[in-house]
């Protein structure tokens, strides 16, 4: 039963991944990059861990395709990529090289296999205090330094686009009004 | 007074300090003010240091300020160390110091037609001054041999920018010197102030580097440099040290003397690294007196007295120094009958005086070591500073040729140059007399060759200071212009020039043969020794076999008859029958020529290890250096900018591009790591 | 629940989605799209940690993904207004347009 989730909600996410990039219509592109998102917070779910999964719903699904569809409604004609037909050369050379990587990480993967020393957070502990109240525990503990300097990251990224995104070609709104009427 | 010891060093220290910084500003009186103070307020303290030392019957007293370094077990503290030998030092370096500090305000200023014209850099000089007194109390003060290495170091930094303070000076031609009947003897030009400095520098470096050596082998051996903790430890096994050099080996406390002595020959002009000394001539009179010749100069002595107990421990080193000082004294002295330059004959008599003090440390006789020094700074200094004054008379004329007659235009000059030279030719009852016979004295017991030597380079001595005095003060004037331009000096020049004739002439009290004096029934005690006693540590067993006092009354009756006769022979050789020193010329002419020409020693110098350094210097500095190393320095920064200008090619300005190199890269790393079995070790 | 899915399943498959993330960016020109294949392969690399942190019982895989999903975020944010700034001056998003800093 889970084997056979897996296997399906797999083959969705293959899928839609190459959807993202084999087609010509961004729009379409940013749908089948939502679809993928998904298919990877059901993974989430079903590798228990739950809160994760929502918040990859809310910040990937949620806020980071809206933003990009925002973008693309914002640049609007221009975005079209003059793509003839898929099948040249140079990307079959591409394909064959992503599938060198493939195969070595493959290969890596199924001969050796990976154990480690098993932590703590065990299910049973899980059940017992909630998956969520558990993560905030170790974040805002263990983590403290990482959340400080995330949030520190995320003031800076704010700066910057802020930074980036004014217009000073554009007059001042209040410059904008007409005073020859007076 | 003795926990504010320190003050001794930091007030001449503050005094460079302010007249190096504020002296152009605040003008040439205060400097004149503040120098001579400071070393006055220091001179005061090392009185109070000295009463305090004698009251604690000349136990030794140290003054830790804070510790300087601490490596492992390495441990510097700067800290003093007051005892009888240190505070003699002390009240010799301020005391003479301070005199010629007085001497210096006048010397240091022209007189014209009443303008008063300072010296261009007044403020400089005083700084130096000042830096030098503290540099040397450092020296003598410090309680390590580190200490002692910086001030020695710091002495020797001070005299160079002394030597060279009238940097723009050009090389001074002499005139040769005629022989009537015969052929004239070329004279080489004296140095320019700037070459003698640098000459003078790099000569002491040689012997530092031993010094240097000697400091790190007393570390690596004893593991302290500490004077105390040292001479504890050596002491302990001093009879073993001292038995087996006997028998011939040289032990490693051998070797130690032999480096510390290598850095005093330098210092102190002994033979080989003498020649730095007479062209240190070349500076401003008063610092001939102060540095070459009472004070810095007599550090290798003072060194050698400090480390009476490794000298004890190594007989034969000792023996070395004395047989270097005693050819070193025999040497100089031979080369100054023949000088016409009245700093030189001095220069060249404080060489020999030096000799005469390392043969007495060398002998054993640390007491009449240090008691020659104190006399000779006495001395000296007043000779140096009397013919200062002469030179600052004549308009900085200094070749005796020219002068002459000059009693009768300054005799408080000529008056206090006669005292200074009657102590120096050792006349009975003078400091020098005393104060030498006792080294000759020791000298006999030890050996009566090294007696021999003294005893003529005593007469040589006598002799030749008052050719110098007859030829520059009696006679007729040789140069009427000048003649007529002299005059006597102000009274900061003459009064430091009679306190030092009169401690030139009673100085000897410090020191008179006690053990003679007290056969005749006369008890007087030896103050330098009762005094110094604490501070000497006797090694091996000692018969105290004083001569007898026959012999003792012969030693003394011979070197002042000597000296009596010495002078007798050069007043009548320059007063009354002036040919027969000509005659001695012509007839010895290659041997005159020889010393005039200071046995070449210098030219042998210039071409044995001047020459070839410079040559290679050259060769380095424009072969390898300028060709090679600049080559490849060079070479491969065009190298790199042509390697860039085709590199920068590949910077296509596609993003793509570089995205596929990154993969490419990845797929190699993630190739070796992952099918290579080359795993960080977490992964299994 | 965890079992019926052996742990070297997750890993090829978060292998597979890295691989089309990265070949997506090699053929596409489409800065927007390219975008996008970063955000696939920083997901891939997600499902990695997610993955390993159930298998070992370790909260760290976890917090690890939320600081990705931090840096994710503000990556998209930044890299999207880098992209409307340069579609002003250059009026696309082709990345071939973008080759002033060529050597």
């Amino acid at each position: 039963m889970e084997l056979t989730i897996f296997i399906i909600t797999a083959v969705i996410s293959v899928v839609s991944a190459l959807g993202v990039i084999f087609n010509k219509n961004v729009v379409h592109s940013a749908m089948f990059l939502l679809a993928h998102f998904l298919t990877l917070a059901v993974f989430y779910f079903m590798l228990n861990a739950q809160f994760l999964g929502m918040v990859q719903i809310l910040v990937y699904a949620g806020a980071i395709v809206v933003l990009i569809l925002f973008v693309v409604m914002l640049l609007g004609e221009q975005l079209g990529e003059d793509i003839p037909r898929w099948v040249t050369p140079t990307n079959g050379v591409l394909v064959l090289l992503a599938l060198v990587l493939l195969t070595i990480v493959g290969t890596a993967v199924v001969e050796h296999p990976t154990t480690g020393a098993k932590g703590d957070f065990t299910p049973e502990l899980i059940q017992e205090h909630g998956q969520a109240e558990m993560i905030g525990a170790v974040l805002f503990t263990d983590y403290i330094l990482s959340v400080q300097l995330a949030g520190i990251l995320l003031l800076v990224g704010i700066v910057g686009v802020i930074w980036l995104a004014r217009n000073e070609n554009l007059p001042v709104i209040a410059g904008d009004i007409p005073t020859e009427e007076v | 007074m003795t926990n504010l010891i320190w003050l001794v060093i930091a007030l001449p220290l503050a005094g460079a300090l302010f007249n190096g910084i504020f002296g152009r500003r605040v003008g040439y009186q205060v400097v004149a003010k503040v120098a001579p103070t400071t070393v006055f307020l220091a001179f005061l303290v090392g009185l109070g240091g000295a009463f305090e030392t004698y009251a604690r019957h000349g136990e030794a007293q140290l003054v830790t300020l804070w510790t300087w370094a601490e490596i492992g077990e390495l441990n510097i503290p700067i800290s003093f160390l007051v005892d009888p030998l240190s505070m003699t030092m002390v009240l010799v370096v301020t005391g003479v110091g301070f005199l010629i500090h007085i001497y210096a305000t006048d010397y240091m200023v022209h007189h014209h037609h009443g303008e008063v014209h300072p010296d261009r850099d007044f403020a400089r000089f005083f700084a130096f001054l000042n830096l030098f007194i503290a540099s040397m109390l450092v020296l003598v003060l410090g309680d390590n041999y580190l200490m002692m290495f910086i001030g020695w170091e710091l002495v020797g930094a001070c005299s160079y920018l002394l030597i060279g303070f009238w940097h723009d000076r050009p090389d001074d031609p002499q005139a040769a010197i005629e022989v009537e009947g015969g052929e004239s003897v070329e004279v080489a030009p004296l140095l320019s102030p700037a070459a003698s400095g640098m000459k003078a520098f790099v000569v002491n470096r040689i012997g530092d580097v031993g010094f240097a050596l000697g400091v790190f082998l007393i570390w690596t051996t004893f593991g302290t440099l500490q004077f105390d903790q040292l001479f504890s430890r050596i002491a302990s096994s001093a009879e073993m040290y001292r038995e087996s050099a006997l028998h011939g080996d040289f032990t490693v406390i051998s070797a130690i003397a032999l480096l510390l002595f290598i850095g005093a020959m330098g210092k102190s002009a002994q033979f080989l690294l003498y020649v730095w000394l007479p062209d240190a001539m070349a500076g401003p009179t008063p610092v001939s007196a102060l540095i070459h010749a009472a004070t810095m100069v007599t550090a290798g002595v003072y060194m050698i007295v400090r480390s009476n107990v490794i000298y004890a421990s190594a007989p034969n080193v000792s023996f070395f120094v004395a047989v270097v000082g005693a050819f070193t004294s025999f040497f100089a002295a031979t080369i100054a009958l023949v000088q016409v330059d009245l700093k030189r004959v001095l220069a060249y008599s404080t060489v020999s005086q030096l000799g005469y003090m390392f043969m007495a440390v060398g002998v054993g006789a640390y007491t009449a070591g240090i008691f020659h020094l104190v006399t000779h700074a006495f001395f000296k200094a007043c000779l140096f500073l009397a013919a200062g004054s002469v030179m600052h008379a004549l308009g900085d004329v200094i070749d005796i040729r020219r002068m002459g007659g000059l009693r009768k235009k300054m005799p408080h000059t000529a008056m206090t140059f006669y005292l200074g030279g009657l102590a120096l030719a050792g006349f009975p009852l003078t400091a020098g007399f005393f104060s030498k016979d006792e080294i000759l004295a020791k000298a006999f017991e030890y050996s009566p060759l090294l007696w021999g030597i003294g005893i003529v380079t005593a007469g040589m001595t006598a002799f030749y200071t008052f050719r110098a005095i007859f030829l520059a003060f009696e006679g007729e004037p040789r140069d009427q212009e000048l003649y007529d331009h002299a005059h006597e000096n102000r009274l900061a020049v003459t009064g430091p020039l009679w306190i030092l004739a009169v401690l030139a002439i009673f100085g000897g009290l410090l020191g008179l043969p006690a053990p003679v004096l007290h056969e005749l029934g006369i008890d007087v005690p030896h103050v330098m020794e009762n005094w110094l006693h604490p501070i000497i540590q006797e090694v091996g067993h000692h018969e105290e076999h004083h001569p007898s006092l026959t012999t003792e009354l012969i030693l003394l009756a011979s070197s002042g008859g000597l000296a009596v006769i010495s002078i007798l022979v050069a007043y009548y050789f320059y007063m009354i029958n002036r040919s027969i020193p000509q005659t001695l010329a012509r007839s010895t002419r290659p041997l005159f020529a020889l010393l005039v020409n200071k046995y070449y020693i210098d030219e042998l110098y210039n071409t044995v290890f001047v020459e070839p350094a410079l040559t290679l210097s050259n060769t380095m500095s424009r072969g390898i250096d300028q060709t090679l190393i600049d080559g490849i320095v060079d070479g491969s920064a065009y190298g790199i900018a042509e390697l860039g200008k085709y590199l920068s090619q590949l910077q296509s300005g596609f993003i793509s591009r570089y995205a596929l190199a990154t993969f490419i890269g990845v797929l190699f790393l993630v190739g070796y790591f992952f099918l290579l079995g080359q795993f960080p070790n977490w992964i299994n | 629940m965890i079992g019926a899915v052996p742990l070297s399943y997750y890993l090829l498959l978060s292998a597979i989605l890295f691989t089309i993330g990265a070949g997506g960016v090699l053929i596409r020109r489409n800065a927007i799209i390219i975008l996008m294949c970063v955000e696939m392969m920083m997901n891939a690399v997600n499902l990695t940690f997610v993955a390993f942190s159930s298998y070992l019982d370790s909260a760290t895989g976890q917090i690890f993904v939320f600081m990705i999903m931090v840096v994710a975020a503000v990556e998209v944010a930044v890299g999207l207004a880098l992209l409307v700034e340069l579609n002003r001056h250059k009026e696309a998003v082709n990345i071939d347009e973008f080759n002033s800093l060529k050597g």
